[in-house]
């Protein structure tokens, strides 16, 4: 085990995991603009339905059970990839992409619902807001999914190597990122919007 | 199938048709010109050379060269901009309402001040950064070769997007940083503000990628020994202002996402009705604003404390104050943007903290002031032109810099908020600060990009004209701004008596046209001279740091053999030591090969762009799926590398030596 992860490349040390770090972190601040804004919008319903009669806390659970079980299983193909265990890492990157499907599908259910009763993003600012930050929390789901799809196609065909094994460990941490996010969303959005 | 855009889109007043039809008319007479001299083969191989050679390049010596040239070319059209409003403000007493249109005149106001930010003063740090980075640490490329190229086409795509907006609509008559309720779709329906919001964005995604790759590149790539307190003094700036890039670029993303968004689908973050807040939205924009002026002038502070110390043959005064004062610098500038709008109403003690924050970003500034004094002080100073135009900085500079100090103090701001006052105070801290300091950062390493010197003489006359030019522009408006003129000002009464003032300033704007007459002159010039100013030892100034230990132009790889640094002016250690090696061992030189991915991206994102401000959905979902798909494709490449055999290079060394 420790000779195989050895033969890998250590990507933690590499230019291309710095610079992707900060990314991450300059996605976090775009995230606490967001934050930053639902913060002073919240309260400014307009007339308009507040965050008490809209969000149901079982459903979001839901939500978040499946996203952080994404990110166990997004941990195990990490762990595959550094054994080079090539159809366990496609394998759960299979299952982490269902998980992260069902959470979208979830999420845009919950959106045409709010939708539907009225409560739209044009509908006041507190909605907007709410739209918007969690929306854009989707919008990398969505990304991660076409990720996570791309590169179960490129190791399939390439293999794990060095430049597949590199973008696994990249991907690893955009998903946990992700995770990470969300709990923020959760916490400030959906449960102080209900207690 | 076309969206909003119609006919009418193409129908413009005079003076707006003057300004499409005359750049057209000068270019279609000079492509037929040059196609009538040289034939039309000529044209085509010439072209052919362009795509391999420089537009598909990932060097960053090529890219950055391609960003001044963008940057200067977008510098006419500012200047032009600039000379209209100035003539409008100077003919507009009374009962003459001068040349323009008010709804012209705010649009001009907008376009000027956008472009001459984004695509002047970012392009030519961006220009500088790529140009000399690499080489004063000492590496043979950045971090992310193919991302800087991506960079450079998305801000290109942002400077076409800003100009397209010139002949095919308008641009929002909302000034540079289109403050809503204004800039929303309620009082602006037309397309000038989405033209603006789009070529900003896709221009500022470019600026954090290039951002997050030079933060990669100095923390990664520097050469062995150069600890962090042996980098160059620029190095230090350039690292300040990209951890700046990171921090605040993403606020200006999210920020403008939410103006579109209220915009394009009726949300409610900052209109005046349903809950939104304009104010929201003036807090995020400064506080992305404010570190954008530091990530602008750090460099030109860097660039000048490597100058100040090569033309006064000492080593900088205090270095490590002044890594201190950039860090100091880089730190604060985060907790003052609320003096941009202390009339705001946030409370006293609110305004108390960032006023004083304020004047406290004085104190490490003054530091660095200090130390290029010392430094010169008792030094054997050569007065070239970049110290000509360190001169006119730092009298300039220190001036505004008062007046800044001034301003700070909340009661006083509310006499002078919105005034001419406060834009006296940001052109001196942008002209004679960040300009300044980029134009002395070009005729200072330009040997070093192109093999030889600039022409002196001329350099100085542009000096000159600038220095004096944009004293006799901006003192006046200090005058106008506390006798009660306001900005964005189309008009006035005549009993004011502003008028004179009024046309001082714009004598002073046509002194520094003549100023860039004469840097025009002076690239002709030096280009037509050039075999007697080569520089045959890549060192022309006795400089002190690794970027003059190569070659001039460097090789593709910058150096073959890999310095090793013990000190901090690394070169002039060096070359005291005089140690030769006798034996020079080459290894093999991996370098990214060219591609025409970024170009693709580029020309993808102007079609979003465009999309996306006429409604054109489908030519926006083309240009967004045609950029998914160029970066797939990259991601599937293999062969992205090539080699330079040991063998190759010693022949290449051996050549460039003699």
């Amino acid at each position: 085990m420790k000779e195989l992860v050895k033969s890998l490349p250590d990507n933690r040390e590499s230019s291309t995991a710095l610079g992707f770090w900060i990314y991450l972190m300059t996605d976090c601040i775009l995230f606490a603009s967001l934050f930053a804004t639902y913060a002073v919008l919240r309260n400014n319903t307009a007339g308009g339905p507040s965050s008490h009669e809209l969000f149901e806390l079982p459903f979001v659970l839901t939500e978040t059970l499946l996203l952080l079980t994404s990110s166990l299983t997004c941990g195990f193909a990490l762990l595959a990839g550094l054994r080079g265990h090539k159809k366990q890492v496609i394998l759960w990157l299979v299952v982490t992409f269902a998980l992260g499907a069902s959470f979208l599908a979830m999420e845009i259910t919950e959106f045409s619902k709010f939708i539907n009763e009225g409560a739209g993003f044009d509908r006041s600012g507190f909605l907007s807001s709410f739209f918007t930050l969690v929306g854009t929390h989707g919008l990398h789901i969505t990304v991660g999914l076409f990720w996570a799809a791309l590169l179960g196609i490129q190791i399939a065909i390439q293999g794990i190597n060095q430049v597949t094994s590199k973008r696994l460990f990249l991907f690893s941490l955009f998903w946990h990122f992700l995770d990470i996010v969300w709990i923020f969303i959760f916490t400030i959005v959906y449960l102080m919007g209900v207690l | 199938m076309f969206g909003r855009l119609t006919l009418e889109a193409f129908i413009h007043d005079p003076i707006t048709m003057g300004a499409i039809v005359t750049p057209v008319i000068g270019g279609g007479a000079l492509v037929f010109f040059i196609l009538y001299k040289k034939g039309f083969k000529w044209v085509i191989e010439k072209l052919q050379w362009l795509w391999k050679e420089w537009l598909t390049s990932l060097d960053p010596k090529k890219i950055g060269v391609m960003y001044i040239v963008v940057a200067l070319l977008m510098l006419l059209r500012g200047a032009a901009d600039a000379l209209m409003l100035r003539a409008q403000q100077a003919l507009s007493a009374g009962d003459a309402h001068g040349i323009l249109s008010s709804d012209t005149f705010q649009q001009v106001l907008t376009a000027h001040g956008t472009i001459m930010i984004f695509f002047v003063a970012m392009g030519l740090m961006f220009g500088i950064i790529n140009l000399i980075v690499p080489l004063q640490i000492g590496s043979r490329d950045v971090a992310f070769p193919f991302l800087n190229s991506v960079s450079f086409w998305l801000f290109v795509a942002g400077m076409v997007l800003v100009n397209l907006s010139l002949v095919i609509g308008e641009i929002g008559a909302t000034g540079w940083l289109a403050y809503p309720p204004l800039s929303g779709i309620k009082f602006s329906p037309g397309v000038g503000v989405d033209y603006w919001i789009w070529a900003l964005q896709i221009s500022g995604i470019g600026s954090l990628l290039s951002g997050i790759n030079f933060l990669t590149t100095i923390l990664k790539m520097r050469a062995p020994g150069m600890t962090f307190m042996k980098m160059p003094i620029f190095v230090h700036s350039v690292f300040a202002s990209m951890v700046l890039v990171a921090f605040a670029f993403p606020i200006l993303t999210a920020t403008l996402g939410m103006l579109s968004l209220d915009r394009l689908l009726g949300m409610h973050f900052f209109t005046s009705e349903l809950g939104g807040n304009p104010m929201m939205y003036i807090n995020l924009i400064w506080a992305w604003g404010h570190p954008e002026v530091y990530i602008l002038i750090l460099p030109a502070f860097g660039i000048f404390s490597e100058i100040v110390p090569t033309f006064s043959r000492k080593k900088l005064f205090g270095y490590t104050s002044m890594v201190w004062a950039i860090g100091a610098i880089a730190f604060l500038s985060f907790i003052v943007w609320l003096h941009h709008f202390f009339t705001m109403g946030a409370g006293a003690n609110v305004n108390a903290f960032f006023g004083i924050m304020t004047m406290v970003i004085g104190i490490p500034t003054g530091v660095k002031v200090f130390n290029w004094l010392f430094t010169m002080y008792r030094g054997r100073i050569s007065l070239k032109s970049p110290m000509l135009w360190f001169l006119g900085f730092i009298v300039t500079f220190t001036l505004g810099g008062v007046a800044g100090v001034l301003m700070a103090v909340p009661a006083i701001d509310f006499q002078v908020h919105n005034s001419l006052f406060l834009v006296a105070h940001f052109h001196t801290m942008i002209v004679g600060g960040v300009v300044f300091g980029f134009f002395a950062g070009i005729t200072y390493w330009f040997p070093k990009v192109f093999g030889f010197t600039l022409n002196e003489r001329l350099g100085r006359y542009a000096a000159y004209c600038w220095i004096v030019g944009f004293v006799t522009a901006f003192g006046p408006l200090y005058v106008l701004g506390l006798m009660g003129a306001t900005r964005r000002l189309d008009h006035y009464d005549a009993s004011l008596g502003w008028q004179g003032l009024f046309i001082v300033a714009g004598v002073g704007v046509c002194i520094i046209l003549l100023g860039v007459v004469f840097q025009i002159l002076q690239f002709i010039v030096s280009i037509k001279q050039r075999k007697q100013h080569f520089d045959t030892t890549g060192d022309p100034w006795n400089g002190r740091t690794l970027e003059w230990a190569t070659s001039s132009p460097p090789a593709s790889y910058n150096f073959a053999v890999i310095p090793h640094v013990h000190t901090r002016d690394a070169f002039w250690e060096a070359k005291q030591k005089a140690s030769k090696e006798s034996s020079v061992h080459y290894e093999d030189i991996v370098l990214p090969r060219n591609s025409s991915n970024g170009v693709l991206i580029g020309i993808f994102a102007i079609l979003l762009g465009f999309g996306i401000v006429w409604h054109m959905w489908w030519l926006a979902i083309i240009g967004f799926i045609g950029v998914i798909i160029v970066i797939i494709t990259r991601s599937f490449q293999s062969d992205t590398e090539y080699t330079i055999s040991a063998h190759d290079v010693a022949i290449l060394e051996k050549r460039s030596t003699l």
